[in-house]
């Protein structure tokens, strides 16, 4: 650090730049001597460079004209207008229900997702035979490694429509049988009837996640000292006082910091997902930002495109989901001491 | 004092049972995808396929078994999954190995650079436009095969490298002076300690780039023209919205869909080959790095 330099004399000043000097010339020989990490760190660096900082750039879009016979470079500049277009705009409804959409299926995969894990975790703790304990992993972790396109797939077959000349799918079918839902909208398909879309989203969802998210959570739990079990044993604690107080005391700054983890992914919904499994008719609960960025980019042909008005919808989700995930950070830090980053 | 208490009895019998019918539930729809696609048209369309095949018939298997496009598809995904995750998981253990390193000067520089990628991303335009602009320099360079394009410039995550990293910073460092003093240098102590000693923090991280270049579909799908070039998760969405906008009853031994269930099968078959080996891994693996306070 440089010293006011009028309260200094020459003789000082002088040292001063010498110090610095060493210190710049200590820190190149430091990076010199260890030329070989820095050359190892050197394909990562540019491959986040090219793929994750240089598309940065391109985020300028969002603050130009749509103009897409010319290059992004050439376009005029023209402020938050897209911004203003959707936040208040002709393109506001739309924008706000594919936010809202986001927010919700988030915020019900958060509310419903995050506690199953914990669940299981606490059940394969109680399952003492490791054989058996290790098949029923080994089944429940599977849907985790099966790709999207498999997945939705699945669903949409299971869940097909009938016709005259077929019935059905067996799940749709199952579902009719046990008085889930009406006969007719099985046969129509669940997946042309928007209220059916976040039931569908978020099952599949925890049917696909919830084992493989459990593992943290089981690991956490086998760490707790069987001393503590014991001890809440002799002073007679039943066994829903014993995961009060042994238990989850036991697992909360895993807890925590998947919940961080979760927060700041709350509106990077999947878009593949949503992608694959909705349609035109379920938009009006289906559609989230990422589609319907997606939609209005053009990147494939259909509907009006604008790419700058998508990416300004694009821009604002990073953004919101960014101070998210600082949020819960600085929460968790203020209030417990655990924090991720 | 072995004795349970009585509601601790009661929890134990409905962890078993909860467990069990979970397990079930997650295993069925494959069950059923093998049962299906081995089912006949009518026992299909008529809802009779419950659990196991109905009107047995091995021809919706024998027409993929010879769809030429389909191999094709299955070969690009080998390809891509292959040079994907050796360049993914060399490129990450590297930069992960430098960075756990406390004398490395700008280290918390270096770090935030990683992580805001995780925090931050530019979203799906700014990629894309990212992406095809690589595309045209790829072309420029005399790369015309799309593949190399996902190879290279997709499936590289920040998580992965933190996991690495977190890994690597656990190994004692009086192991590594050991090896200093034998006269090793970096990539000698990377390749002969750390990389053994870490082994299932490495094998779950190759795991996770692996998986998702297996299954990645999106980009694949935006990016690549020409498709012979498809992978196999293109093509099966492909043939499903084929089927699906199919109106008439089809005149074939198997009803259509059983030929999407037959593909499925067929694509999740070296997941499970794979799968029983390195699951062995994850609990430690994914523990050790997951977690860090």
């Amino acid at each position: 650090m440089r010293v006011k330099a009028e309260s200094l004399t020459a003789e000082q000043l002088r040292l001063q730049d010498e110090q610095e000097r060493y210190y710049w010339r200590d820190i190149g020989r430091r990076i010199m001597k260890d030329w070989r990490l820095y050359a190892m760190l050197l394909p990562m660096i540019l491959v986040f460079l090219f793929w994750r900082y240089f598309p940065l750039y391109e985020l300028v879009t969002a603050f130009k004209t749509s103009d897409t016979t010319v290059k992004v470079m050439e376009r005029n500049f023209v402020g938050f207008s897209h911004f203003y277009n959707l936040m208040f705009g002709a393109d506001s409804p739309d924008f706000w229900r594919a936010f809202r959409n986001t927010f919700v299926l988030s915020f019900y995969g958060l509310l419903f997702g995050f506690p199953v894990p914990i669940l299981l975790a606490l059940f394969f703790s109680e399952i003492k035979s490791n054989f058996y304990r290790g098949l029923v992993q080994v089944f429940t972790y599977l849907p985790r490694f099966v790709s999207t396109v498999v997945i939705t797939s699945l669903v949409t077959m299971l869940l097909a429509g009938g016709s005259t000349f077929s019935q059905p799918g067996i799940l749709a079918q199952a579902l009719v049988k046990i008085g889930a839902i009406p006969a007719a909208d099985a046969m129509k398909g669940m997946l042309y009837i928007p209220k059916y879309f976040r039931a569908i989203y978020l099952v599949s969802g925890v049917w696909e996640t919830a084992g493989y998210s459990s593992i943290v959570f089981f690991a956490a739990i086998i760490g707790i000292s069987p001393t503590s079990y014991e001890a809440a044993r002799i002073d007679g604690a039943t066994k829903m006082q014993q995961i009060k107080h042994v238990v989850l005391p036991g697992i909360l700054s895993t807890i925590t910091i998947m919940l961080i983890l979760r927060i700041g992914e709350l509106l990077t919904i999947g878009y593949e997902k949503v992608l694959l499994l909705y349609n035109p008719y379920t938009y009006s609960t289906a559609d989230v930002v990422s589609t319907y960025v997606f939609q209005r980019a053009g990147i494939r042909a259909g509907a009006t495109t604008n790419q700058s008005l998508a990416s300004a919808a694009d821009l604002i989700n990073a953004v919101v989901s960014m101070l998210l995930v600082m949020g819960a950070n600085l929460i968790s830090r203020k209030a417990s001491d655990t924090s991720l980053y | 004092m072995k004795r349970l208490d009585s509601t601790e009895i009661v929890f134990k019998v409905f962890a078993y049972t909860f467990l069990t019918v979970f397990a079930l539930f997650c295993l069925y729809p494959f069950v059923y995808a093998i049962s299906a696609a081995l089912s006949g048209r009518v026992a299909y369309y008529s809802g009779k396929v419950v659990l196991l095949p109905v009107q047995l018939q091995f021809d919706a298997f024998r027409d993929i078994i010879f769809t030429k496009r389909f191999w094709i598809s299955y070969a690009n995904t080998m390809f891509v999954t292959f040079y994907g995750t050796i360049w993914a998981l060399g490129v990450a253990i590297l930069g992960a190995y430098a960075l756990s390193k406390k004398r490395l000067v700008f280290r918390r520089g270096f770090n935030f650079y990683l992580v805001f990628t995780m925090w931050f991303s530019a979203g799906l335009v700014p990629q894309f436009l990212n992406y095809k602009a690589t595309q045209s320099i790829f072309g420029a360079m005399g790369v015309m095969d799309d593949k190399w394009l996902v190879v290279i410039a997709m499936g590289m995550a920040a998580f992965n490298v933190v996991l690495l990293r977190n890994a690597f910073e656990n190994v004692p460092s009086e192991i590594e002076e050991a090896a200093i003093v034998d006269g090793a240098k970096e990539l000698q102590l990377l390749s002969k300690v750390y990389v053994p000693m870490c082994k299932s923090t490495v094998a779950t991280v190759g795991l996770f780039f692996g998986i998702s270049r297996w299954n990645g579909y999106f980009w694949a799908r935006m990016m690549i023209r020409n498709r012979n070039e498809w992978p196999l998760q293109v093509f099966i969405r492909d043939q499903l919205e084929e089927i699906l906008a199919l109106e008439y009853e089809a005149t074939t031994a198997y009803a259509p869909n059983s030929l999407i269930y037959a593909m499925i099968v067929c694509a999740i078959i070296p997941i499970m080959i794979i799968y029983p080996y390195i699951q062995k891994y994850f609990a430690t693996g994914v523990n050790v790095g997951g977690v860090k306070e």
